[in-house]
């Protein structure tokens, strides 16, 4: 390393994403002013780069680099506002200092990810291989981005600065940086050398390369010739004055002299691709190493607070931190700022810092301002030192690849945006439409509603879906704007729904998310979603929102099974909820007013159906245990509710004991006890009519009376038994109910009722078990009402069209309720 | 005057039952003393380093080796040894058998070299405890006078500008409570019978220990909350540390009770410990389900008085071996607090979790019966 006195160009080493290196590379170009800034990155951007001056660009911003006809190859370099390469360019541009990009050119190296991905498993991207350094450095594409976290395994991979910080004492690279170079101040001395720093670490740079050579980073060496040749290039054309700014790591291989031969050998037959390049939005979020992109600083938030505040960090952050923590109404009061800059300051001392770094001010926090609790610290850590900022990127930017996908699926989809509204009618079983739908279903999803589903006029059936489409001209914004989400639509749409999926507040969002999910068919998102969805059920203390979501995932799960889609995490997750309804509706049905138990009477049918089906399916994935086991443990609960008293209201225990009954749980004896206890003197009025309410349905439940031969049947011999003397006591409460039945339905029942009942229902009736058993009810006795006789030919003529109905065949068992009454609707009706 | 506040040592320091923790470790404070160059607080026997160091433990460049007292977290011992060198006073939290009572003792007698300055909170605490007293005699025969004064542990800790112990803060009533206001805010502590006050010396500070999850305490004022950094001391961090603690006071206890407790006990222990922690921390061991916490507070103190009960049943009522059926009650008793709201988060952690887990079936057999 020499300076511009030796005329050799100045090579500035720096940390992706450090502001104490930005700052010293700002001094040291400052000191140098050289004639021309070379950067480490792609040099395809070159001509992108005077946008940074533009006046809507706003750090943190990422270069992109995709592969043209491919986007979902994609690799970003990332800049933030205290990015030493961003300080560098902007330095350069505002001074009109030629500024040229030096790394390995997207093209080649987009295409190597590619090669190496197909010929090799190992897990290689670029922005690793820069070790601890670059960690905020550079990655390559999606897939590589979130194997970054999985591969970061110091052994295989040698992390520089973790060795100068082990040589140093330090246990964590990151807080060695800090110390040595981040917390250096702005200035340290007027007269001393920008340049020194660099210098020192570019010798302790070149003896770790003698130490460990590539340190196993094998691109490394093709992309170091390529910025030696490059550097040659700008020496001819600018002279030698010129800075460049790049990684420390490759510090001494560029001051390393070698022949541009051997250098053009290294870079011979690489592979290439056609490779596009535009700036896009970043967040903090992303640059963080939490959000899974393995490029990453943990801390955005306060590494940019360190370069942005003048002087006194500590205490300007601490004001912040009063600031936030106020908003969210934590009594913070100055006295506590101060304290807890104090504590920091002291903690600092203690373990030997020369300045209170974020480790001590989370400290200090916890401890001052946060009572000893986590919440404050997480609300501090989510809000300030990752940060929420959104980048911004001038609209004369190149489209972004997500656009380009967009495009190329609306192609080969054959759906042209419109302005004009127009309607679509799809039909899933064909592969253009099911693709149609999928593309639709992920738009939506990411907030471009370019298609609004709408109810089909025609058919309704599972297979068709209507669409109201309209491309609005402020959509290509949206566009533009989810594309910070990926690079193509699926790849966008997955991430968003399980960034969502992380951040839904209620369960019923993420149950909807989940649902969302399989129409637009997002695998990889699922597993997330289902995870959510899974910890939200646990954590949700309200029986009713789980009872709300469970026939939702039951529907998903069954739609999932048509669609083909693997429905076992579904299904897990399904029947976990399903647990926790039962342990969790029978203590909360207890204590209700009139208008809470209406609610959970609702839960009560819809569980009930979801758990039907949900048996079904269970039976058909686990023939040996699911069905029996979840239905009859379903049956335990409705039992529970049907016994219980007093604390229980009486709707919710007529309905249990109605469930029951419709399936075969509960015999006509016990079912009559029931009733007779519930309706017994001793009930108060209220209870007994919500009971029979219950019981046998409600206002709409008369045409359930007329048609279920059984329930009239169990009614009616129940009430010819009640005494004399108890009866006139019962009228007022069967009344109430049966009063709110229409004129019409009172009639048709009083009518069934004179007609008598022509058999009892224990009654064997010969002439209908024939028939009814093909649709599953058990032999059943000839209707109550209705004579015994039996048409066997007019009855057997419905069976094949009931069948078709039903959708079973001959031996199928569909589900017992629905099939009921159909099957003793035919067998009763008579010529 | 509380007599339990006076605790100068009259007994010979080799026939205590348990010696103070500054003659225990009289050497290694000495050692530490002699090594420490760093900047100390007036009326610190140590720099602040030191004194973490001393909590943490290491060794000197002299080769003297400092043992440990405090395994945990390095960054909690730091910040509590730094507070003391501040304006505030120190607070420490945590759920019963965290060492809260231990790191405070080991706190002052290496910042102060004295840890007996103590008063113990309870419900019948009075003001006197923190303030003064009179003597009585003294005061009838000679009136009012700084001789018939009875100085609390925190008046004699401020006058020498000491570290003054108060433990269980929370149990003591609100209204005595906030006498410590003026004491830590002011660092004074007015006399009005003399018309004096007893103003706080350099290097005067005051750590607290106090319970945040028990039921029936007296929650801190937000104006005397203000006064103090506080430092929650965590549960052990792994479950092997926590079976290991679980089990060393099992068999303490088992052993002055005489409980016959084996190494077939293990396996109980082990569950009745991963039991705990996943409730507590509302997620399974495994990481991948998770579950609702209940109300209680499942410190590692709890499991071991379940352990122990279960053994006594097994010694008393079965054949001696700790089975599922013998913790099942204790843990039931344990985890429901609230019978209403802690019942469901049981039966779900039950039908959840256990009834999957392969070879936990007699224990969920076992848990079923008593909640039934």
């Amino acid at each position: 390393m020499t300076t511009r006195s030796t005329g050799e160009p100045v090579l500035l080493g720096v940390r992706h994403h450090g502001p104490g290196s930005a700052r010293a590379v700002r001094a040291a170009l400052e000191q140098a002013a050289p004639d021309a800034v070379l950067i480490e990155g792609p040099p395809e951007a070159d001509e992108l780069l005077p946008l940074a001056l533009h006046k809507d660009m706003r750090p943190p911003v990422a270069l992109l680099a995709h592969v043209l006809d491919d986007p979902g190859r994609a690799a970003f370099w990332p800049l933030a506002e205290f990015s030493p390469e961003w300080v560098a360019l902007r330095w350069a541009l505002e001074r009109e200092v030629p500024v040229r990009f030096i790394d390995l050119p997207a093209a080649h190296s987009l295409a190597m990810t590619a090669e190496e991905e197909k010929t090799e498993e190992e897990k290689t991207e670029e922005g690793k291989t820069e070790g601890g350094k670059t960690e905020g450095g550079k990655t390559e594409g999606e897939k590589a981005e979130r194997e970054a976290d999985e591969a970061e395994a110091p052994d295989v991979r040698i992390d520089p600065l973790g060795v100068l910080a082990r040589t140093a004492g330090y246990d964590d690279p990151e807080r060695w940086w800090e110390d040595v170079v981040e917390h250096r101040g702005a200035g340290s001395g007027e007269g001393a050398d920008a340049l020194a720093p660099f210098a020192a670490l570019a010798e302790a740079m070149g003896a770790l390369r003698e130490a460990y050579g590539d340190g196993g980073h094998d691109r490394d060496p093709v992309r170091e010739a390529h910025m030696r040749l490059r550097l040659r290039d700008a020496r001819r054309e600018f002279g030698d004055n010129i800075a460049v700014v790049c990684g420390a790591w490759h510090v001494p291989a560029l001051a390393r002299r070698s022949t541009v031969t051997a250098d053009r050998q290294l870079l011979k037959g690489l592979p290439k691709v056609k490779a596009a390049v535009t700036w896009v939005p970043w967040t903090h979020r992303r640059l963080s190493r939490r959000s899974g992109y393995g490029a990453g600083i943990a801390s955005p938030g306060w590494y940019g607070h360190l370069f942005s505040s003048p002087d006194r960090p500590v205490e300007r952050w601490m004001t912040k931190v009063a600031g936030v923590l106020r908003d969210e109404d934590y009594a913070v009061s100055s006295a506590h700022v101060i304290e807890a800059v104090r504590l920091a300051e002291g903690l600092a001392t203690v373990r030997g810092r020369p300045l209170a770094g974020l480790t001590e001010a989370d400290d200090a926090i916890r401890a001052v301002m946060g009572d000893g609790s986590d919440a404050p610290s997480l609300l501090i850590h989510d809000r300030l030192v990752v940060g929420e900022l959104l980048g911004e990127v001038p609209e004369d930017a190149p489209a972004v690849p997500l656009q380009r996908d967009l495009a190329r699926s609306q192609r080969t989809l054959r759906l042209k945006p419109q302005a004009l509204e127009r309607e679509l009618e799809l039909d899933l079983r064909k592969e253009t439409d099911a693709g149609r739908s999928r593309l639709l279903h992920r738009l939506r999803l990411l907030g471009i509603p370019w298609g609004e589903p709408t109810r089909s006029r025609g058919s309704t059936g599972t297979f068709r879906e209507t669409w109201l489409l309209r491309w609005e001209p402020e959509l290509s914004v949206r566009v533009a704007e989810a594309g910070i989400w990926g690079t193509t639509v699926l790849s966008a749409a997955t991430a968003k729904a399980a960034s969502e999926a992380v951040g839904a507040a209620s369960l019923a969002e993420v149950t909807a998310l989940a649902e969302q999910c399989l129409l637009a068919e997002l695998p990889d998102a699922l597993p997330v979603v289902m995870r959510a969805l899974s910890d939200r059920a646990a954590l949700d203390a309200d029986v009713g929102h789980l009872a709300q979501a469970l026939p939702a995932l039951v529907r998903s799960v069954r739609y999932g099974d048509v669609r083909g889609t693997d429905g076992a995490v579904l299904r897990d997750v399904a029947l976990g909820l399903a647990e926790r309804v039962f342990v969790g509706l029978p203590p909360a049905c207890t204590g209700l007013d009139d208008d809470g138990a209406a609610e959970m009477r609702g839960h009560l049918d819809a569980t009930h159906q979801a758990v039907g089906l949900l048996g079904q399916l269970e039976a058909g994935a686990r023939p040996e245990d699911g069905t029996p086991e979840l239905r009859s443990r379903w049956a335990g609960v409705l039992r529970a509710l049907s016994r219980r008293d007093d604390a229980v209201p009486g709707l919710i225990r007529g309905r249990a004991a109605r469930l029951l009954l419709d399936d075969g749980q509960l015999d006509d004896g016990e079912a009559e006890r029931l009733m007779g206890l519930a309706l017994s003197p001793g009930t108060p009025p209220a209870d007994a009519a919500g009971w029979i309410e219950g019981f046998v349905g409600g206002g709409d439940g008369g045409m359930l009376l007329v048609h279920d031969e059984r329930l009239l049947a169990l009614v009616d011999g129940w009430l010819t038994s009640v005494p004399d003397a108890a009866f006139t006591d019962v009228l007022p409460l069967l009344r109430r109910t049966f009063a709110e039945y229409e004129s019409g339905v009172r009639r048709t029942l009083g009518e069934l009722v004179r007609r008598g009942p022509a058999a009892t229902t224990r009654d064997p009736a010969g002439g209908a078990s024939g028939t009814s058993e093909a649709g599953g009810t058990g032999g059943e006795a000839a209707a109550p009402g209705f004579g015994p006789g039996l048409d066997r030919d007019r009855a057997a003529a419905v069976l094949p069209t009931l069948r078709l109905l039903l959708g079973t065949d001959q031996d199928g068992d569909p589900a017992r309720p629905t099939a009921r009454r159909p099957d003793s609707d035919l067998t009763g009706a008579r010529p | 005057m509380s007599a339990k506040s006076e605790t100068s040592t009259t007994t010979a320091n080799d026939q205590a039952l348990r010696p103070h923790a500054e003659d225990t470790f009289a050497h290694e404070l000495k050692a530490l003393a002699a090594a420490d160059d760093r900047p100390r607080p007036e009326r610190w026997r140590l720099s602040p380093w030191a004194v973490a160091t001393y909590l943490l433990g290491g060794t000197l460049a002299d080769g003297t080796v400092i043992t440990p007292k405090y395994v945990g977290p390095r960054r909690i011992v730091e910040v509590a040894v730094t507070t003391l060198a501040t304006d505030r006073a120190l607070l420490l939290l945590g759920v019963p058998g965290t060492a809260k009572t231990w790191v405070s003792e080991h706190l002052a007698a290496a910042v102060s070299g004295d840890s007996t300055l103590l008063v113990q909170g309870t419900a019948g605490t009075p003001e006197e405890a923190i303030r003064y007293g009179w003597n009585y005699a003294q005061l009838l025969a000679n009136g009012p006078s700084r001789e018939a004064l009875v100085p609390s542990p925190v008046m004699r800790a401020m006058a020498q500008g000491m570290t003054a112990r108060v433990e269980e803060l929370t149990r003591i009533p609100a209204d005595v409570q906030d006498t410590l206001i003026t004491v830590l805010s002011e660092k004074t502590l007015p006399i009005p019978e003399l018309g004096q006050e007893v103003q706080a010396v350099r290097g005067f500070n005051l750590i607290a220990t106090a319970n945040d999850r028990d039921r029936g305490v007296n929650d801190l004022s937000s104006a005397l909350r203000r006064r103090f950094n506080t430092v929650v001391l965590p549960l052990p961090a792994t479950p092997d540390e926590e079976v290991d603690i679980v089990s060393r006071r099992v068999e303490q206890i088992g052993r002055s009770l005489d409980l016959p407790a084996g190494p077939e006990g293990m396996d109980e222990i082990r569950r009745v410990v991963t039991v705990f922690r996943e409730l507590r921390d509302g997620v399974t061991a495994d990481g991948r389900t998770k579950v609702k916490s209940p109300s209680g507070t499942l410190s590692t103190a709890e499991a071991i008085s379940v352990v122990t009960n279960g053994l006594a049943l097994a010694a008393h009522f079965g054949d001696g071996v700790l089975r599922p059926g013998d913790v099942a009650a204790g843990i039931l008793g344990a985890v429901v607090r609230d019978p209403a709201a802690d019942r469901v988060v049981w039966q779900e952690y039950l039908e959840a979790v256990v009834r999957e887990r392969a070879g936990w079936k007699d224990f969920y057999r076992a848990c079923r019966e008593v909640s039934a």
